[in-house]
């Protein structure tokens, strides 16, 4: 496979950031009351990821190792601050929907876990489809719960009605539903890893999140931060 | 009485994880044990404290007058993690007990997005430095109760007996999402 399927491959299935790595947990849960919020945080993350990615490949060898941490969230942060205004300019209604969780861009795992993982070592090609595959399979995450929760809770999909007002669960776009539905999304995707680890006689690689595991592995915990700092 | 509302808003109503969905990762990730989860909840209480304060302080004083509101964001995050370090190197100097309770769970603050969500909305609602305090502390409040609550749970049934793919993530999100029904019970309290 070439490098470039391959990494979008790798982002989109492989290393699903949502359901498989379980990153950016925040706005998966907050902006997913309707496919289109989820749709839209999915793709305005994908921009911020693929243009972070290609500058931080193209800066890799100015960048001290020491100081990178907080020269990627300067990158990061100022693409953030840009696409937040062009929403605010051209996508009013999503912007007002989608609140705090724009600038909130800025601390999700994803975004600075992809830098400090890939981008800082590869060259600027590879780098942006890295950013490409890792977005649309974010975006492809928050759709989905997105949908999900649409349907069951206002009865619409992209604001088109499929089932009559009477017939939907509220509480599926309010707070609770977001966990309630993750949940089972999870719950759902372990029983399909252990029925093909029973079938396969290996052990499941359930999906869980540990001691903070998930922010670990892709060294943006602040742990990480300091021992770079330090070294 | 506005602050006193303000408080139980911030600590309760609009609890910043159930409601908000601010600081999901350390709320999953560090709520295994009640212990563990009341240093988290500590820590995130003297950190959110001291950035709500420092932030609507460099707000105010430094990017309002030089027009440079824009670049709040950067700003906020820079300030919040290099904070964090201060906050951490003083507690390690000058008070090792406070060091030795929280000093694990500092590290991993940087990358809360509550301290950072926080910061923003105060300035998006239009609160002056007291009010900014105020809903920084009751924010971080919440954030603890909430957690420990959660470990609460997350001690017993870890000893039920639940179908195999629950196990793990599935039964904490369950879990939460019945704290967060719990929760908006509480929304009716305060207009």
């Amino acid at each position: 496979m070439n490098k470039v399927s391959e990494r979008l491959y790798n982002g989109i299935v492989k290393e699903n950031p949502t359901f498989v790595q379980m990153l950016g947990m925040c706005p998966t849960l907050a902006v997913t009351t309707s496919a289109i919020n989820g749709a839209g945080m999915g793709l305005a993350t994908t921009i911020i990821l693929t243009l972070s990615n290609a500058m931080i490949a193209l800066l890799r060898k100015v960048i001290p190792d020491k100081v990178r941490i907080p020269a990627f969230i300067v990158v990061i942060a100022s693409f953030v601050t840009i696409v937040q205004f062009l929403m605010q300019a051209y996508v009013p209604d999503l912007y007002n929907s989608l609140g705090i969780f724009i600038p909130l861009i800025v601390v999700n795992c994803i975004i600075l876990g992809r830098a400090e993982a890939y981008a800082s070592k590869n060259p600027v090609l590879p780098s942006i489809f890295d950013g490409i595959g890792m977005g649309l399979g974010f975006t492809l995450g928050l759709t989905t719960i997105g949908i999900i929760r649409e349907i069951l809770g206002a009865g619409t999909i992209f604001n088109i009605r499929i089932i009559p007002e009477d017939y939907t669960i509220p509480i599926f776009v309010f707070a609770p539903g977001a966990f309630i539905v993750l949940a089972f999304i999870i719950a759902i995707l372990n029983k399909r890893s252990i029925n093909k680890a029973r079938k396969e006689g290996g052990t499941p690689s359930l999906c869980r999140i540990a001691d903070c595991a998930s922010c670990k592995n892709t060294m943006c915990s602040g742990s990480t931060v300091n021992n770079g700092k330090e070294e | 009485m506005n602050i006193i509302l303000l408080a139980i808003s911030a600590a309760f109503v609009n609890n910043v994880v159930l409601s908000q969905f601010m600081g999901i990762c350390p709320f999953l990730g560090v709520s295994k044990k009640i212990g563990t989860a009341a240093g988290m909840g500590g820590a995130v209480i003297f950190v959110m404290t001291i950035a709500s304060t420092v932030t609507s302080l460099i707000y105010y004083y430094i990017l309002i007058p030089l027009d440079l509101s824009y670049l709040n964001t950067i700003v906020f995050i820079l300030v919040i993690a290099a904070l964090v370090q201060f906050v951490e190197m003083f507690l390690k100097k000058a008070v090792p007990s406070l060091y030795q309770a929280l000093g694990v769970y500092l590290p991993l603050i940087t990358t809360n997005c509550a301290v950072l969500g926080i910061a923003i909305s105060n300035v998006q609602s239009g609160y002056n430095i007291g009010e900014s305090i105020i809903n920084g502390m009751f924010s971080a409040v919440g954030f603890a109760v909430a957690i420990i609550i959660l470990a609460g749970i997350r001690e017993k049934t870890d000893k039920n007996d639940i179908p195999e793919s629950f196990k793990g993530a599935p039964i904490t999100l369950l879990s939460a999402g019945l704290m967060a029904i719990a929760f908006m019970g509480l929304s009716g309290l305060i207009k």
